[in-house]
């Protein structure tokens, strides 16, 4: 279920007021069962392509393609669009509202014509899959913890049953051991269900871990598209659009400055100790 | 949608008009107000007329952005016109089974259309020409000799000002929720009535809840900067009364008198009309 | 001089259910004693709802010890006579930069404070001109807080304590909802008032790449301080952190993973520099 924006524009603003491209001319093929981390600066128009991409906000022109089916043209049942892709948004738990969590899980499915049977099968499942206890399933979700509110809203998207996931910063404000859970699990569903995956990180090191392929946004376009590996070794183009590379991408080239001969593509931790042992040996 | 209303929002220009004392504008708005209601003929219009447009030329805000503010009230300007024109009794010029229209009908719709035009043009005036602190400013002071019968003024000030910081970060915030719901699935442009109701509910809840957290947070935060009410509270920007502020009430007062002299002398002009009939 | 002492700390507050019965009683802080010197920069770790947020609301008197005592500058924070005493010596930036600006006008806002304090108008003026530069702001005095950045809202939240001429500032996770640069912005203006102005600096966080620069690090689970030291030796115990659900710097655990495998490396590792010169030795 590939999805592919073609010459995707969105501008802001009406004709009278200050006009602002958000978007400009973007056009990706994004394959299924990808990891992909989206990354850019705030205000770098990551947020609009998303919400294009689920088919929220009306592009200025271009359009995108989901299986083939043009999710902007007139005839097309958006509710296919809502059965195969989801969207989890910053801070998801602030859109909780149903007296009951499983309740709230149920909310998705339903609007989308599932039977009560199934709805209720897989609000279960989805609630089973992001761990959450039995016991709290009848709870007000008003009394979770932080974490476990964010948790019981994916688990409303992943009612669904989306193909495609897209998630924005969905570990903003939660502790390291809360932010691997969210991510672990992201990483789960794609292996273990093939979920194409995008995510928006603005931690470069969970996205030199997690994902396949990176794209990075400024001023509306993609300027880069490739492995992590690879856009990794941008040091100082990233650095003059706002963003940084992972720690120990830097750790590499500072140590290769002075004159340990260490190959500097390492982006994760393990990678760079085999690396550093190596040479060392 | 909710992004297009303009009225009361502020427009920052450097203007003799966003230079004067918010009270001056608050009584000049009051006043002038009343006096479209009390003088409801076509020559005192036409002072009234001419008189904003000579604010609104010192306003140096952009006309079409004024009337940006007329477009929400559309509806409401075109019903009173169709009520007047249709349901005015009098001397009918045009007739079509139950409707008919009367020139009397016309007279008044024109009026009304005038009057309408002139209120809501000179309240976005104020709004457009004064920031909402500065405002609530004015009011609090203003209407300080109320505290004395057990109005609470600087509070009533205090909840507007955080009413109106609010109002943007609430949009934006329902604007989000909205589009979440929307993404599982959930219509909010349900065509019937009990649906449509039902549908706000996802949106309505976290909305709701959202403005509480905020409230507390608030309130939190102003406390632990040793808010404790109005009592011996200083102020950065104490409202004083300079030249112009003086001038333009003068200004205001002739105006007024200009309009009580009209007023008289038109409604005498219409007595002996009748008497010469 | 110690500016604040506490000693035995509890706070307890009681869990109903939907009738309004006890439930339960929640421990959020369990018998803290910790004292800070005058002009340090302190650091608070900890998980979500370890309860470091619940302490710091009591250092300036918004909550008040169930069981034990907080001096702050002398002062018991259950005397209410001394509230704005106490308040006007440890001011408190919160985590929401929305959620705390009052004024709509960026300089109305840092005038807040003083106008509540009653300082004259001149004095308010100098005040709000001085507090704005120091965190960098004094540009955007004239402008709607609407319209800033994360990052600069809460250098205006910080400018609106400081013009209130605090000797301690109290942050409650002010990075917690900001991107990277933010994040840095904020740091920076902390770690110059702390050096430049002398202002002693409490933060509260769950970034540990953002204490490396404190005095002293208090790590907070379940209540209890479970750790405390400065960040070389808090930072070399990176199982322990790990158990209370918190992570180091990447660069860190790069260094740790490294020694583990046999190589000769100090205890703790704090920057990429410190790395690279000890491993090119």
């Amino acid at each position: 279920m590939p999805i592919i924006t073609d010459h995707l524009t969105y501008v802001y603003g009406s004709k009278t007021t200050l006009q602002k491209t958000a978007l400009n001319d973007v056009s990706v093929k994004i394959d299924d069962g990808q990891f992909i981390g989206l990354i850019g600066h705030t205000g770098s128009g990551k947020t609009t392509f998303l919400q294009l991409l689920a088919g929220l906000i009306k592009p200025a022109s271009g359009t995108v393609y989901l299986d083939g089916e043009d999710i902007y043209a007139k005839d097309f049942d958006k509710r296919t669009l809502r059965s195969k892709l989801g969207i989890v948004f910053q801070y998801p738990e602030h859109q909780l509202f149903e007296e009951t969590v499983f309740k709230d899980v149920c909310f998705g499915p339903k609007n989308l014509g599932v039977d009560d049977k199934e709805t209720e099968l897989r609000a279960y499942e989805a609630l089973k899959m992001i761990g959450l206890e039995d016991e709290v399933f009848y709870q007000s979700p008003f009394d979770l913890s932080g974490g476990q509110k964010r948790r019981v809203a994916i688990a409303g998207v992943l009612a669904m049953k989306p193909k495609i996931l897209i998630l924005d910063e969905p570990t903003a404000g939660l502790d390291p051991a809360g932010r691997n859970d969210i991510l672990g699990l992201i990483l789960k569903l794609q292996k273990e269900q093939g979920m194409t995956i995008i995510l928006v990180s603005h931690s470069m090191e969970d996205v030199a871990e997690y994902a396949d392929r990176v794209l990075v946004m400024d001023k509306g376009s993609i300027v880069f598209d490739n492995t992590p590996r690879e856009v990794f070794k941008h040091h100082e183009e990233l650095k003059e659009l706002g963003l940084s590379v992972p720690q120990v991408s830097v750790a590499m080239s500072k140590l290769r400055e002075k004159g340990l001969p260490v190959k500097t593509d390492a982006i994760t931790v393990e990678e760079a100790v085999k690396e550093i042992i190596r040479v060392l040996r | 949608m909710l992004k297009d209303v303009t009225l009361g929002q502020y427009y920052q220009a450097d203007s003799p008009i966003h230079k004067l004392d918010p009270r001056v504008k608050l009584v000049g708005t009051l006043l002038y107000m009343i006096s479209l209601f009390i003088f409801n003929n076509i020559y005192c219009y036409a002072i009234a007329a001419v008189f904003l447009i000579t604010v609104i030329i010192l306003t140096k805000v952009p006309v079409w952005y004024m009337l940006k503010g007329l477009k929400a009230v559309l509806f409401i300007m075109l019903f009173t016109v169709v009520f007047n024109i249709f349901f005015t009794p009098g001397e009918y010029i045009f007739e079509f089974g139950i409707f008919h229209i009367s020139r009397e009908g016309i007279k008044g719709a024109v009026f009304m259309i005038i009057r309408l035009t002139l209120l809501i043009v000179s309240a976005s005036i104020m709004t457009l020409t004064t920031t909402p602190n500065r405002l609530t400013d004015g009011i609090e002071k203003l209407f300080r000799p109320l505290k004395l019968i057990k109005v609470p003024v600087h509070e009533m000030a205090m909840m507007m000002s955080i009413a109106l910081r609010f109002i943007p970060i609430l949009m934006e915030e329902a604007d989000k929720i909205m589009k979440a719901q929307t993404a599982r699935g959930a219509k909010f442009d349900s065509k019937k009535f009990m649906d449509r109701v039902k549908s706000l509910i996802p949106l309505i809840v976290p909305l709701f809840i959202s403005a509480f957290r905020r409230a507390s947070d608030l309130a939190l935060a102003m406390e632990a900067r040793c808010y404790h009410g109005g009592e011996g509270r200083t102020k950065m920007k104490p409202l004083k009364y300079k030249a112009g502020d003086i001038v333009s009430y003068v200004i205001l007062a002739l105006y007024i008198a200009a309009m009580v002299a009209v007023g008289i002398l038109s409604a005498r002009l219409a007595f002996f009309q009748f008497l010469s009939k | 001089m110690r500016f604040i002492k506490a000693e035995k700390v509890t706070f307890e507050y009681i869990r109903r259910d939907e009738d309004g019965n006890v439930e339960g009683i929640n421990r959020a802080v369990d018998s803290v004693s910790l004292d800070v010197k005058e002009g340090d920069f302190i650091s608070i770790l900890g998980a979500n709802g370890s309860g470091k947020s619940t302490f710091a609301k009591h250092l300036n008197s918004i909550l008040l010890p169930t069981e034990g005592t907080v001096w702050v500058d002398g002062m018991d924070t259950k005397d209410e006579e001394k509230i704005l005493d106490i308040r006007m010596a440890t001011g408190m930036v919160f985590q929401n930069p929305d959620n705390q600006i009052i004024g709509q006008v960026v300089e109305e806002d840092v005038a807040f404070g003083p106008e509540n304090m009653g300082v004259p108008t001149q004095e308010i003026i100098e005040r709000v001109e001085e507090s704005l530069k120091t965190v960098g702001m004094l540009d955007y005095r004239k402008d709607s807080p609407n319209k800033l950045s994360g990052g600069q809202k809460q250098r205006v939240s910080i400018a609106g304590v400081l013009a209130m001429h605090p000797k301690c500032i109290v942050l409650d996770e002010p990075t917690a909802m900001l991107d990277p640069v933010g994040r840095k912005e904020v740091i920076r203006a902390l770690r110059a008032l702390n050096d430049v102005e002398k202002i002693t600096i409490i933060l509260i966080t769950h970034y540990m790449e953002e204490t490396i620069y404190s005095d002293k690090i208090f790590v907070m689970n379940k209540g209890k301080i479970a750790m405390e030291g400065t960040p070389r030796e808090i930072f070399s115990r990176v199982e322990e952190l790990e158990e209370y659900k918190l992570e180091v710097p990447q660069i860190t655990k790069l260094a740790y993973e490294l020694k583990k495998q046999g190589l000769r490396l100090p205890d703790c590792v704090l920057t990429v520099k410190e790395l690279a010169d000890a491993l090119s030795r």
